[in-house]
């Protein structure tokens, strides 16, 4: 079968097809009144949607932390006190030396 | 006195929702004849055109003007076609068992005689309307507008927001759509 032919004549066919331009009756009026029974659209309610969609995952990453901060296992121990060295390390400089260290 | 598009449009911009209503009547069969095009069932197409105006009423505040309202309206229209089509792909891949008797007595004869065939038969007709539904919707749309509505690549781009490249690639592979579901048609009816 000549498939190329029968491409050309289909879409001949349907070149000489005008689909019908009529409206149905009162077809504005029906437009109208899909238009004014859209509600309005109300921010706050927009707002308080998306909060309430974004719960739930907060939660769930909540629980997961959670688990996780329970769970995990736990590090070696420090080798000494952060605070500590972080004091130490500041007030180096302040802190005299002892006297007999001192050489004349 | 008659009001002016503009007019219309203007006064729809600043909030009068019945100048709206002229726009419609004035518009309708244009958008009407697009959409059953795409649609089949006149259910659909009714769903499709007020889906048409309802985006045209949204989106006025943005029409600057700079084109007619005409085409812009177009513009939108051919979109909400493509998105109804990409939302109906039901009948794609569908078994050609199902011919009328008028569709068949078609191409029986154009298989014995494919000079002598009339192009204007409403089984030929009825034919392509199948022929199309089982292509997918970029495909249905670029065929329809390039082949049967015979527009150009540039007005296709404008109408689709497809860039002209993309309408010529998609136009190529929308052809080659088509001769597949032919040659399935050919085999399934052992022409």
């Amino acid at each position: 079968m000549n498939l190329l032919e029968l491409e050309r004549k289909l879409l001949a066919a349907a070149r000489r097809f005008t689909p019908s331009d009529c409206v149905p009756y009162a077809f504005e009026q029906r437009v109208m009144a899909a238009l004014r029974g859209r509600p309005a659209v109300d921010l706050c309610a927009v707002w308080a949607r998306g909060l309430w969609r974004a719960a739930a995952p907060c939660v769930g990453v909540m629980l997961l932390l959670a688990a996780w901060s329970v769970f995990a296992p736990a590090q070696s121990a420090p080798a000494s006190n952060l605070s500590q060295e972080l004091e130490n390390a500041v007030l180096a400089a302040a802190t005299p030396e002892p006297l007999a260290d001192l050489t004349w | 006195m008659e009001r002016t598009e503009a007019e219309l449009i203007a006064a729809v911009r600043q909030g009068d929702a019945a100048s709206f209503e002229p726009l419609v009547r004035r518009y309708s069969p244009r958008v009407f004849a697009t959409a059953r095009r795409y649609a089949r069932r006149e259910s659909e197409v009714e769903d499709i055109v007020q889906e048409v105006w309802m985006k045209a009423y949204q989106k006025l505040p943005g029409f600057r003007g700079e084109a007619p309202f005409e085409h812009w309206l177009m513009r939108l229209t051919v979109r909400t076609c493509y998105d109804f089509l990409r939302a109906h792909q039901r009948n794609r891949e569908a078994s050609f068992s199902e011919l009328s008797e008028g569709e068949s007595d078609w191409l029986e004869r154009f298989a014995k005689e494919p000079v002598g065939n009339p192009e204007d038969a409403e089984a030929a007709r009825q034919l392509v309307e199948r022929i199309l539904e089982q292509l997918s919707p970029p495909a249905r749309l670029v065929i329809t507008l390039l082949e049967i509505e015979e527009r150009s690549v540039k007005e296709i781009s404008r109408l689709t927001g497809w860039s002209v490249p993309l309408v010529k690639v998609r136009a190529f592979r929308a052809r080659a759509e088509m001769r597949k579901v032919l040659r399935r048609l050919a085999r399934e009816k052992y022409l």
